[in-house]
Parts: structure tokens; sequence; C-alpha cells
């Protein structure tokens, strides 16, 4: 049985390493501000979730697991915030993004 | 009736997070929350705003959506970055819920899956940045604004 819990946990921990990989790639690859910030974002959402979930799995049924959801429901509400900000601040210093621009922008 | 929710929510969040069951470490528990839920009170921060509880009988299912789509499009943008195919594009969409809190819900829903952004937003006129043309028609397609609407359920 811990077995199975242990090979979960490396397949969940893979997961996150890995779009925490491709996110970090995405970070330098990229064009400009406003892309970068998906990059980050992959990171925020897809690494952290597997991450907490492969931990979930090592808890088991305990208080610390639900510190740890906790944990992830708190940077699931906070990581679109920080997002929003970052491309909002460039918006207002009239950065304008590359890439065509469909209608008439705010 | 609102109070009395935000008081056991903040109770509830206090005792998952001590894990300490003792009468004293109990009490001071119950005191803290009660002061609290006072301070709020006064400051008239507990309004349809502060807590929104018309969301929570709808909230699971969209929250099972919405992982579903962040996944999906955790895997697009991951093919994306390989790829090198970066088209970004920059274009409005129009947000038809009625409250503050659900259009919030629907801006921040766009920013945490990954591929779209949410740069500007006045009154209910977002401005979404995508990164390819398959992201930007995603939102497009109105499916998740008419699912926030739905959670909302003021319609």
């Amino acid at each position: 049985m811990e077995l199975i819990l242990d090979i979960f946990t490396g397949i969940c921990f893979f997961i996150g390493s890995l779009s925490i990989i491709i996110g970090a790639c995405g970070l330098i690859k990229l064009p400009d501000v406003f892309s970068r910030i998906h990059a980050a974002g992959m990171i925020d959402t897809g690494g952290t979730a597997f991450f907490i979930l492969g931990m979930v799995f090592q808890t088991g049924w305990s208080l610390i697991t639900v510190k740890l959801i906790l944990i992830g429901v708190f940077i699931f509400f906070t990581s679109p915030v920080t997002s929003h900000v970052t491309a909002n601040l460039a918006r207002q210093k009239n950065i304008l993004p590359v890439g065509k621009k469909i209608g008439k922008i705010l | 009736m609102k109070s009395l929710i935000l008081f056991l929510i903040l109770l509830t969040l206090w005792l998952l997070m001590s894990g300490h069951y003792s009468i004293l470490i109990i009490s001071l528990g119950i005191f803290s929350c009660a002061f609290c839920v006072y301070v709020a009170k006064r400051g008239k921060l507990i309004d349809d705003e502060g807590l929104p509880i018309f969301f929570i009988p709808r909230l699971l299912n969209y929250l099972i959506w919405l992982f579903k789509e962040i996944l999906k499009s955790n895997l697009s943008t991951a093919k994306v970055i390989i790829n090198g195919k970066v088209e970004p594009e920059t274009f409005t969409v129009k947000a038809s819920q009625v409250t503050d809190v659900a259009k919030v819900t629907y801006a921040n829903s766009i920013t945490l899956t990954p591929g779209t952004v949410t740069t500007k937003m006045q009154k209910d006129v977002f401005e979404v940045h995508a990164l390819n043309s398959d992201f930007g028609n995603d939102v497009r397609t109105n499916e998740m604004d008419n699912k926030v609407t739905w959670l909302e359920g003021k319609k």
C-alpha cells in the first residue's frame, strides 16, 4: 500500500517539476511581459497543484492534509491577483503587447 | 445571520489550524473569532461582497469544471512554449455578471487558466491578452462567462 502511495507521489512530483521547468524556460523564451506572465501562471497553477497533491498522498488523512489544501487554496486565490497587477501596471506604463490587436482595446 | 456564518467559518478555520483541543485554547479561539466578527461588523464589511454566500450552492460544480479547464490549458501552454508558436493577441470581452464579486471571479478565472490574462477592466469590459488564437477563441466563445453567470445565480 505504501509503495503505491510512494509511486503516486513520485508521478505527481515529476509532473509538477516538469511544468515548473517548462514554465521557467517560457519565462526566458517568450517575447514580452504579457506573454511571460502566462509562463509564470503555469508555474503557479500546474506546479504548486501537483506538488501539493503529491504531498497529500504522503500525509494521508490528518490535520496536515487540511493545512496543505489550505495552502493550495490561498495560492489559488492570490496568484491571479499578482498576475493581474503585473499586467495592469505594464499597461499603465503604456507598454503595448506585441502581436495583433483585435478591435478597439481599452 | 451573515455574522453567524462568518463566525462559524472563522471558528472552523481556527479548530483546523490549531490542532490543540484543550478548553483554554478553544475558549481563546471563540473569543478571538467573536472579536474579529465584531470588528468586521463595525467596519460594515459583512455584506454580499465581503461574504459571497450566494456562490456556495453551485461552487463545487464550478470548481471541478475550472480545474479541468486549468489542466487542459496548462497542457496547451506547455506545448506552445516548447513549439515556440507564439502569436499573442489582445482583445476585449464583455462580462454579463451583475455583482462586482462575480465580475472579479470571472476575471480571476480568466487569469488563472494559463494562456489568458486579464490586463485591464472598465465597468463590464475586460481587456484580455492571449498567448495564441486558440486560447483567445476559448475566451471569446463566452463559455466561462456563462458559467460564472450561472454560478452567480442572479439572472
